[in-house]
């Protein structure tokens, strides 16, 4: 039963690493062209981003990365043509859940919602439909710190040239949780600058874990390195990054 | 920054790894050896223990940890402890559930009684601690125990009754906690509020409504600001099931029947809800931390627990907001809201530590030597200082060092040590140690834990979302809890083995019985009947 068990969890991790593998190329893009036109019903992005909190919506989107599968539910970063949706614990069966690889699409309904500055959608419901999409990274460095960075929150990102800042006091480059309290195989927090701002990064290890190529790269990273860096523009009181590959330049 | 996503999706599982090892937790457990205290400690045998810890996602509680192992493995050289940290019970529990019918179970387990119910499924898979503690060489204040061990009359007598499930002891407390309600006393003041003595859910719910009037730009009138949200409840678990003690209302019996599904949990939905849907009342699960909100000044009422205080107020020695959020104001340290304030009750709660039995006698030893280890007082102050943890021991309470650590309450030699509203959480608990409860345990009774909350905010969602909350909505939400948590198929034994004996049974039991019984009286009246022929013949 145990052996079962890992073995499923084992897959469901695996499965839910293909957004950080590090080492090929993160975003395949297929399709450069302007979004498809919605279905009945389905809202566009701009509505999406209209509509008042905890109101129904239903939106069609693709899957570009998931965390791992777990209790009948799975967490996916979304996005089409046109923006982003981050979907909080969708239900799902495992086979379903291996079903939603990069690119799939997906109609949802489910409750728009705000946790800590994220907007995400929750309670959803969703449908496989035929289409395919993934997102190339938009490189949002010059928009740090300033107002416009929220609008593209959730979607798959890139930042150039950022400087590696020490994580503690004590000069570590980055830190199993937020204060170091952790241990491998937990987040890992980093500092990164640009432009004398510095903010801080995470390698979520639901959707990157240890044995993941980004998890390793940022493990070696040391205080003063430059990187090149792509995530997803998760929001936790603030921007918090949760980086799916990272490259010492 | 403490970890968001992940502590959601842990909490959420927990509840499945809760309901599905209640309904298997018999397979694979087996019976283990029965442990016998040996003659002596033996010391020339190197000993290795893994000790499964739990910290609150703080760094001074992991050095603290690491201290302890360092000085005990200096007094017990042959004996080498291994940590391993968690930083949620969620992931322990799911951890343990899964070790166990392997045999990989830690030594030694930072845990919660509800838990250890679930555990012991399997029998001698917990350690009964009844005969060791009482054992006049290795027991608690032991001869034989190489350092001052505490004895059975040092430990906090509630902590130590919380310990034991039925007649047996099944763990020592390891650090105690309650929720408190922190208060932003300056702007309910503002407000034109006097705080009373004791704040009652009437008072908080009152106040909070009027805190949602507007200006005429759309701000909030009592801060200014375009986010209020003034009552946050971190553990709605917690809130149902204070609240349901306070007004002397079924929750579980102490057998394991489930009494949750009731009118008075119903009306306090309501109620509940109702706040929810005007936007005065929200939880952790909805919104976030009420420490976010509470120390940006978007908060009034923000229940956490007092192991939470160094997150709250204005000079907060942890926060996960910038500093540019954090507005001034007065905190105050209250217990959590009442029903009747003449009669407060409190959660006690906090993290016990387990011992899971092993073949060799020699490292059980070892393992109860350790878990002892973590009362002595310099564990015990130390851990304690570092939220708003009360010891439970009353030699730590006495010692000099305690009492000086509490007397600096607010003291700027070390902001972070002396912090005034940790310092007042660790006092609201050591002024209500009568005034606390804990809620049953069985298997099954994280579960019903859990189930609480459900409740709650299922029902603030609904009324967020403007849907319609009525009887038949209640009925539809008692009945979908239920059956998402298998109440209807739970064991009927208790961990100690006693059977529930008022359950009524389940038809397909009844009809099977019947049938056994049919199936007897017709063999019964075969055999009759050919005894009667051959003895004709």
């Amino acid at each position: 039963m145990k052996k079962r068990l890992a073995l499923l969890l084992a897959t469901a991790m695996v499965l839910g690493m293909t957004a950080c593998t590090g080492t090929e190329p993160t975003t395949t893009p297929e399709t450069k062209t302007e979004a498809p036109a919605k279905s009945e019903g389905v809202m566009t992005h701009d509505e999406y981003i209209a509509a008042a909190l905890e109101s129904k919506v239903v939106v069609e989107t693709y899957v570009q990365a998931k965390q791992s599968w777990w209790d009948g539910k799975g967490t996916f970063y979304t996005q089409d043509q046109d923006g982003a949706y981050f979907l909080y614990e969708m239900p799902c069966s495992e086979e379903d859940y291996n079903k939603l690889v990069p690119g799939t699409k997906i109609k949802v309904t489910g409750y728009k919602a705000e946790w800590s500055g994220e907007v995400e959608i929750i309670d959803t419901t969703f449908e496989i439909e035929d289409g395919k999409y993934i997102a190339e990274a938009y490189d949002v460095t010059s928009l740090l710190g300033s107002d416009d960075l929220i609008k593209h929150q959730n979607e798959f990102v890139s930042f150039k040239g950022m400087k590696v800042e020490a994580a503690d006091d004590n000069g570590a480059a980055y830190l199993y949780k937020w204060d170091g309290s952790g241990s491998d195989g937990d987040d890992l927090y980093f500092k990164v600058s640009t432009g004398g701002t510095t903010y801080t990064f995470t390698v979520e290890s639901y959707l990157c874990d240890k044995t993941t190529d980004v998890y390793s790269a940022v493990k070696n990273l040391k205080v003063g390195d430059t990187v090149d860096m792509e995530g997803f523009l998760y929001w936790y009181e603030g921007v918090n990054p949760h980086i799916t590959s990272v490259t010492v330049k | 920054m403490r970890k968001m996503i992940g502590l959601r999706i842990l909490t959420a599982s927990a509840i499945l790894t809760a309901t599905v090892a209640s309904l298997t937790a018999c397979h694979g457990a087996g019976t283990r050896h029965a442990f016998q205290v040996p003659e002596q400690f033996d010391e020339t045998k190197p000993v290795e223990i893994t000790f499964w810890a739990k910290n609150d996602t703080n760094k001074v509680q992991v050095g603290i940890y690491e201290q302890s192992i360092r000085d005990f493995e200096k007094i017990y050289p042959s004996i080498t402890v291994n940590l391993r940290l968690y930083s949620d019970y969620g992931s322990i529990y799911n951890d343990v559930i899964t070790n166990i019918s392997t045999n990989t179970t830690p030594n030694v387990c930072i845990t919660y009684p509800d838990h250890i119910a679930t555990y012991m499924t399997g029998e001698n898979v917990v350690l009964p601690l009844t005969d060791i503690a009482a054992d006049p060489r290795y027991g608690l204040g032991g001869s034989e125990v190489k350092y001052d061990s505490v004895r059975e009359d040092e430990i906090v007598p509630q902590f130590l009754q919380e310990c034991y499930i039925g007649d047996t002891l099944y763990a020592l407390p390891y650090m105690r906690s309650t929720e408190a309600c922190y208060v932003n006393k300056t702007y309910v003041e503002a407000m034109g509020y006097e705080l009373p003595e004791v704040l009652t859910w009437d008072f908080i719910f009152e106040v909070s409504e009027k805190a949602m009037e507007k200006d005429a730009e759309g701000n909030f009138k009592v801060n200014g600001q375009t986010v209020m949200i003034p009552f946050i409840y971190k553990s709605t678990d917690n809130m149902m099931i204070q609240y349901l003690k306070q007004v002397g209302a079924p929750y579980s019996t102490a057998d394991g029947q489930i009494l949750i599904f009731q009118d008075q949990t119903k009306n306090f939905l309501y109620e509940v809800g109702h706040h929810a849907g005007t936007g005065a009342f929200s939880t952790f699960k909805i919104s976030s931390y009420p420490g976010n909100f509470f120390n940006a000044g978007e908060c009034l009422f923000a229940v956490d627990s007092t192991a939470g205080a160094t997150w709250m107020g204005t000079h907060a020695p942890l926060s996960d907001i910038h500093q540019d959020r954090i507005v001034d104001f007065e905190t105050v340290v209250y217990p959590v809201p009442q029903a009747d304030p003449e009669h407060p009750q409190m959660i006690s709660q906090g993290p016990s530590i387990c011992i899971f039995n092993k073949s060799d006698d020699n490292e059980v030893l070892a393992s109860w030597l350790f878990a002892q280890f973590l009362l002595t007082n310099d564990v015990q102050i130390a851990y304690s200082q570092t939220e708003g943890y009360v010891p439970v021991t009353l030699r730590a309470h006495k010692s000099e060092e305690y009492q000086d650590y509490l007397s600096k309450r607010g003291s700027e030699e070390d902001h972070s040590l002396y912090y005034s509203v940790k310092i007042d959480a660790a006092e609201l608990l050591l002024n209500n140690l009568d005034h606390t409860f804990v809620t049953p345990v069985f298997n099954g009774s994280a579960s019903l834990r859990d189930a609480a909350g459900s409740l709650i905010e299922s029902v603030c969602k609904s009324e967020r979302r403007k849907e319609t909350v009525d009887n038949a909505y209640m009925e539809e939400l008692f009945s979908t809890t239920q059956a998402r948590y298998h109440f209807d198929q739970m064991s009927s034994v208790s961990p100690t083995g006693e059977s529930r004996k008022d359950m009524p049974l389940p038809l397909a039991s009844k009809l099977l019985i019947a049938s056994i019984i049919i199936a007897w009286i017709g063999m019964g009246i075969v055999v009759a009947v050919r005894r009667y022929k051959a003895k004709k013949n």
